[in-house]
């Protein structure tokens, strides 16, 4: 199991939780699974398989476009955060 | 026991000494070697040999480590005429530093030949009491708080992070406060926008931090820019020169306006953004390490970018995240430490935790990658609109 960081912007799509757990060997069958468990979450995060291009995958705080990609293999208690950009500041 | 005179002429057997002429031809090279003076902070004030280090000889052991951290740096050491430079020469060599020279005859023979001298502006009896307790760090000292009080930062916003870091920077001195806002203080404002009042209600935020802040400290003077930022006035604001942006804007198109005009104009920008319980902050500094379309190449759809004005925030996050844009942007002018170029730190106040996770350079970001394909302003409402899938507002 890794643990998964859910942003503010995207917790209605798991039901309000900060970090939810999730199954899988590589990047891509890790957001498979929380894509199967949350499809509104998938719907947001993952566009045609790929990753939407607004928003940020990082496992052990590196982005894993800079990685493998979706292939990036997940090592144990590794956690995943997702993070597309905020824009408050001002207001 | 030897005399003074038997010690000096013992010690500078001991060490390697450089007459005045051949040190000021090394001044000029390009990888000069590092200038430290070592006499009293008088002797400073009526003028030093330009861009020297000034370590009084009674605190160079203490102090050096922590400003001249590099062993094997390429030292010329002096002082009045080259007696406390050759004991400070002897001291640095049993430090560690391999590479230091005294100079000979040191700065009056240094002035006799006439060669370069720089005189500093000295602090007043008041700024010298109001700065105390950042005279009294070796790192700021009297040199960084001159840098301070000479520097000029421009903040995007006048709110809830705008509100922090202008009155730390103006309680630090930082000379030539920028600032960028529209608006006027509104009664929802001041749940977290501090530099205001209630009292304000109604007048420009610009108008409002200016007065707040040069009644904190009358060295610092507020240029107000009554204005949103755009392309059309962005050349304009920039040309009045800045040494960091602090950006604290409340929408996707100004931060990446900023973005673009930073990387074009060669500015770091202290980067803080807050929504509800969390909070990020970054540097981008052009040239060394990436930049905002480097971390997020596209905003958002809007649906998935509520403002605060539709989400909340605690009052207090801008607080903590603006201090520590103000802390960022103070290191930048001073030149201390590591900031937060190249990592991107988000911060939980419900949870109260720090995470970071590192952000790189893309070589293929349109704006500072190997081949840019945007070299001047768009529209960025329309960028942010077709952006994020197209998703229309």
């Amino acid at each position: 199991m890794t643990a998964v960081r859910i942003p503010p912007t995207l917790r209605n799509e798991v039901g309000g939780a900060r970090q939810v757990d999730a199954d899988g060997a590589t990047v891509r069958e890790l957001l498979g699974d929380l894509a199967a468990r949350y499809p509104a979450l998938g719907s947001q995060i993952l566009e045609g398989g790929d990753l939407a291009p607004f928003v940020n995958v990082y496992l052990g705080g590196e982005d894993v476009r800079t990685l493998d990609g979706l292939d990036t293999t997940v090592s144990d208690g590794q956690t995943l955060i997702l993070l597309p950009a905020m824009a408050g500041g001002a207001c | 026991m030897p005399t003074y005179r038997e010690l000096l002429s013992q010690v500078k057997a001991e060490i390697d000494e450089i007459g005045s002429p051949e040190a000021h031809a090394r001044h000029a090279e390009q990888d000069a070697p590092l200038f430290l003076d070592v006499r009293e902070l008088d002797e400073w004030q009526e003028g030093f040999i330009p861009g020297a280090l000034h370590i009084p000889r009674g605190n160079l052991e203490s102090r050096i480590e922590g400003l001249v951290p590099d062993k094997e740096r390429e030292i010329f050491v002096y002082c009045a005429v080259g007696a406390r430079s050759a004991f400070a020469a002897k001291a640095l060599g049993e430090l560690g530093y391999g590479d230091v020279s005294s100079v000979a005859g040191g700065f009056v023979d240094w002035k006799r030949n006439g060669f370069e001298i720089e005189t500093p502006k000295a602090l007043t009896p008041a700024q010298r009491s109001r700065y105390s307790r950042h005279l009294l760090i070796p790192e700021v000292g009297e040199d960084g708080q001159q840098k301070l009080l000479t520097a000029r930062v421009l903040l995007i916003g006048a709110g809830g992070l705008g509100s922090p870091a202008s009155l730390y920077l103006a309680a630090a001195g930082v000379g030539t406060l920028g600032i960028v806002d529209a608006d006027v203080v509104d009664d929802s404002n001041l749940q977290r926008q501090i530099v205001h009042s209630t009292e304000r209600l109604g007048e420009p935020k610009v108008l409002s931090a200016k007065r707040t802040i040069e009644a904190l400290n009358p060295d610092v003077t507020v240029i107000p820019y009554e204005e949103r930022l755009t392309s059309d006035n962005v050349e304009r604001i920039l040309s009045a020169g800045w040494d960091v942006i602090v950006d604290g804007a409340d929408n996707f198109p100004t931060r990446y306006l900023v973005n673009d005009a930073s990387v074009w104009h060669d500015v770091p920008v202290v980067h803080g953004s807050i929504y509800r319980f969390e909070g990020q902050v970054t540097v981008f500094q052009p040239g060394v390490g990436p930049c905002y379309r480097c971390l997020f190449p596209s905003p958002p759809p809007p649906e998935l970018a509520p403002s605060c004005a539709e989400g909340g925030v605690l009052g207090v996050l801008p607080g903590i995240v603006g201090s520590l844009q103000a802390s960022e942007a103070l290191k930048l002018i001073l030149g201390l430490g590591e900031t937060l170029t190249g990592r991107l730190l988000l911060f939980d106040a419900l949870h109260t935790t720090f995470d970071e996770v590192s952000v790189k350079r893309d070589p293929s970001c349109p704006v500072c990658g190997e081949r840019p394909t945007i070299t001047e302003y768009v529209d960025y409402v329309e960028f942010c609109n077709l952006a994020g899938r197209g998703v229309a507002t």
